[in-house]
């Protein structure tokens, strides 16, 4: 079937394929040899393929375009060329939420433990979640949804026993600047739930005595006249 | 001064780089891609290993024989036992440093058994294990501030009195071409299955630059003729639905749900079973129904979901349509056991490697045990030859020759489209350099491969732009690959016998007088093949 699709503001009229990637391989080698996009396995693991179709983040490999979509890189990071990002963030976040085993503890793992960390260990670094937060607009140093769902996979599992420095690490610019909005929830191609594990991590936080510092600016002192309105994401 | 340089940020290229800074080198790891990215994310099945656990029946001398007998006799035995033998020892580390390896009910690291294996020995975590064990090697970099350069082209060795002095490598980002030196070099580059194009489970990325950059300077490469084919891929896009479906006790079946061979023979029998089959216009199809949708869901969660995206269909309830398709090259930069080439400080290791350790064929679950067992070994043996390296300056002659080679890729006249050369070049090599081959087919690839070459100078690149140019990269990788297909015709035409993945209908038996490694490297640019 033929479609018209819009690839980096440039249409293009062409017979559809099983999915996206396929299409964007189609016209680079036949159409538009300059039409730039990173992709690797082809089968959804290397997460390098992800892009923006209607506004909402894909992977291109798993994605089947019908006509008239429109197809952009990712966003909350620099334009490289085409739907190429700049992905030098991702390493930063990472390092900064100090998502990786620490110190490890002598524990002994049941199937449990090993269920209990095991979706957010599928997480293939796509950078769908990071382009679909919209904390980004307000707050460039946020940790971000992939790195926080990481940081909470190690402080989750019983071989890390220096889960106090990550916690105490994602309070500033991590849990608590998060909305709850749950784009990356939508987004993600691993189907993670980014979302509760951020959610999750505020309970640790505040089992280990941290607490929203959101809310610590609030004295209940109504008499000022601010209105503070409805905090849908409160605790 | 970098002492102990990496090529490739995979599996091996990983696990070389944090046992290399372990030991208090300057490490950096360059690669064409991101970390994560790498082909190691695309192993599903597990990792082979005999765990020291009570009651374990399985025993590392059991090991050591299904390799060997996986090998057809062309297999190392040094490296086959350092392999098995320190199996254990990888999967500690690895689980050390946060591999989350499912467990059995005993707490145990769960066991499967995969194709060719007299144990249940492949331990896993669910069908995810490489890309769970490639992000806990990349979240453990990190924590070590392993330095990385991303995106960065490997173009050329600088090799002086057969000594590695450094490379030069194609800034991706920038179209500009740069040279580092280093002490000592390790390539973990990964394979060259990307040569079949359309036709493998390879990323794309899989385009044995570093091999070919390896022959030009005079490495020998050997057994460039042994790829091996997975069975079960889905038909048309060549997806793969891990050996793990049939370890878990899936069937091969016919379009009348006949069974037609033993799923857990050895890869290169059931891949050329099913393509006989193909061959004569029938349909193969892996079959789990039988197996119940909660423990699919369990313990292949990845392949359900493959299968569903992939062809929509669900593992439970329907038949699956497969193919095999190009999975692995046995191939590559002939080392010994310590990961050394015929170049001085200059290492290889992993798919880019040829060690002896899979000889005519791999035995599933063996490659994630390589990388991993042997990045480690290499790195630590390249960063004990750069204490006693002192580096010198170098001269400029690669760099400057890599810097005008590029200048003029811009500009080729472009009358003919590579990509196409490309594409006619997977089909071909599935075709003719598949799972069957014969002198006259091969012959009639050798000389297609020479018209290709012939036309070379009439390739080119469209894009002229420096920043992020795709198209150059991809040139730079045709060029590669159309290099190293001229290695493998040669070797595949030079062994006339029929052993493990190598199978030729003009020489259906194993002959004792190939009991050896085929041997090809560039003398004065000409290819010269030994079997020795």
């Amino acid at each position: 079937m033929m479609i018209k699709v819009t690839i980096c503001n440039k249409e293009y009229r062409l017979e559809n394929e099983d999915n996206l990637l396929k299409i964007l391989h189609l016209i680079k080698t036949t159409k538009n040899q300059s039409l730039s996009y990173r992709s690797g396995c082809r089968s959804g693991v290397c997460g390098s393929c992800a892009l923006r179709v209607n506004g909402v983040e894909k992977l291109a490999c798993k994605t089947v375009l019908k006509d008239g979509d429109v197809i952009e890189p990712l966003k909350n990071s620099i334009v490289i060329k085409d739907l190429i990002v700049d992905l030098s963030t991702q390493q930063k976040c990472l390092q900064t939420a100090k998502a990786q085993l620490e110190e490890k503890a002598d524990a002994v793992i049941t199937p449990i433990d090993e269920k209990n960390i095991d979706l957010q260990s599928n997480c293939i670094l796509c950078n769908s979640c990071y382009s679909s937060c919209p904390v980004y607009e307000v707050n460039p140093e946020f940790i971000g949804p992939f790195a926080l769902t990481r940081t909470y996979r190690y402080i989750n599992d019983k071989k890390e026993k220096n889960t106090q420095t990550k916690i105490k690490t994602v309070q500033t610019n991590g849990i608590w600047d998060c909305t709850l909005c749950g784009n990356c929830n939508m987004v993600c191609p691993e189907h993670i739930d980014i979302k509760n594990d951020i959610m999750m991590l505020r309970n640790k936080s505040v089992q280990a005595g941290f607490s929203d510092p959101n809310m610590a600016s609030f004295d209940g002192d109504f008499d000022t006249g601010l209105d503070f309105g409805f905090n849908p994401n409160g605790f | 001064m970098i002492d102990v340089l990496i090529i490739g940020s995979g599996g091996a290229g990983l696990s070389a780089a944090l046992m290399a800074k372990q030991k208090g080198s300057e490490v950096l790891v360059l690669s064409k891609t991101y970390p994560t990215q790498s082909q190691t994310a695309q192993a599903q099945g597990g990792i082979n290993a005999v765990l020291k656990k009570e009651n374990n029946t399985d025993k590392v001398e059991y090991h050591i024989n299904d390799t060997l007998k996986s090998a057809h006799k062309l297999g190392d035995i040094n490296t086959i036992e350092y392999l098995c033998k320190n199996a254990h020892n990888t999967i500690k580390w690895l689980d050390d440093i946060g591999v989350p390896f499912s467990r059995d009910t005993n707490n145990n690291i769960a066991q499967r058994k995969l194709g060719g294996a007299s144990n249940s020995r492949a331990c896993y975590s669910s069908d995810y294990t490489g890309l769970k064990i490639l992000h806990t090697l990349y979240d453990t970099s990190l924590k070590e501030n392993i330095e990385f350069l991303h995106e960065k082209m490997l173009l050329s060795f600088i090799v002086e009195n057969k000594t590695i002095k450094g490379i030069t490598y194609l800034d991706i980002q920038t179209a500009q071409v740069k040279q580092l030196l280093a002490k000592t070099v390790i390539v973990a580059s990964g394979g060259y299955g990307a040569i079949y194009d359309g036709f493998t489970t390879n990323s794309n990325a899989t385009t044995g630059d570093a091999i070919a950059a390896a022959l030009k300077v005079g490495c020998e490469i050997s057994n460039m003729e042994y790829v091996q084919f997975h069975p079960t891929t889905l038909k048309k896009n060549s997806i793969l639905l891990s050996e793990s479906a049939r370890g878990e006790g899936g069937y091969l079946v016919t379009k009348d749900e006949k069974r037609f061979v033993d799923e857990l023979a050895p890869r290169d029998v059931v891949a050329r079973a099913i393509d006989e089959k193909l061959q004569h216009g029938e349909e193969v199809y892996l079959d789990l129904r039988h197996l119940g949708l909660e423990k699919i869901k369990e313990v292949m969660p990845q392949e359900y979901n493959l299968a569903l995206e992939f062809s929509g269909l669900k593992l439970d309830t329907d038949l699956i349509s497969i193919q095999p398709s190009a999975h692995y090259t046995m191939g590559g930069i002939k080392t010994n056991l310590n990961g050394e080439t015929n170049i001085q400080n200059l290492y290889a290791v992993g798919e880019c490697s040829s060690n002896g350790v899979h000889g005519a064929n791999r035995l599933g679950g063996n490659s994630l045990l390589e990388i991993i067992t042997f990045g480690k070994l290499v790195g630590e043996n390249a960063s004990k030859k750069a204490v006693e390296t002192i580096q010198k300056n170098s001269s400029l002659d690669t760099l400057n020759q890599d810097i005008k080679y590029i200048d003029e890729i811009f500009n080729l006249p472009n009358q003919m489209n590579f990509y196409s050369f490309k594409k006619e070049m997977g089909e071909l090599f599935y075709k003719n350099v598949g799972l069957f081959r014969e002198e006259k087919s091969l012959l009639e690839v050798l000389h297609q491969i020479t018209i290709w070459e012939n036309d070379f100078s009439k390739l080119g690149i469209t894009d002229k732009e420096k920043t992020y140019n795709t198209n150059l990269k991809e040139f730079l990788e045709f060029s590669n690959m159309l290099y190293l297909s001229k290695a493998i015709v040669l070797s595949a035409l030079q062994r006339k016998e029929s052993r493990g993945a190598h199978y030729r209908i003009d020489y259906l038996s194993q002959n004792s007088d190939f009991e050896k490694e085929t041997i090809i490297y560039n003398n004065q640019n000409e290819f010269k093949v030994e079997i020795r």
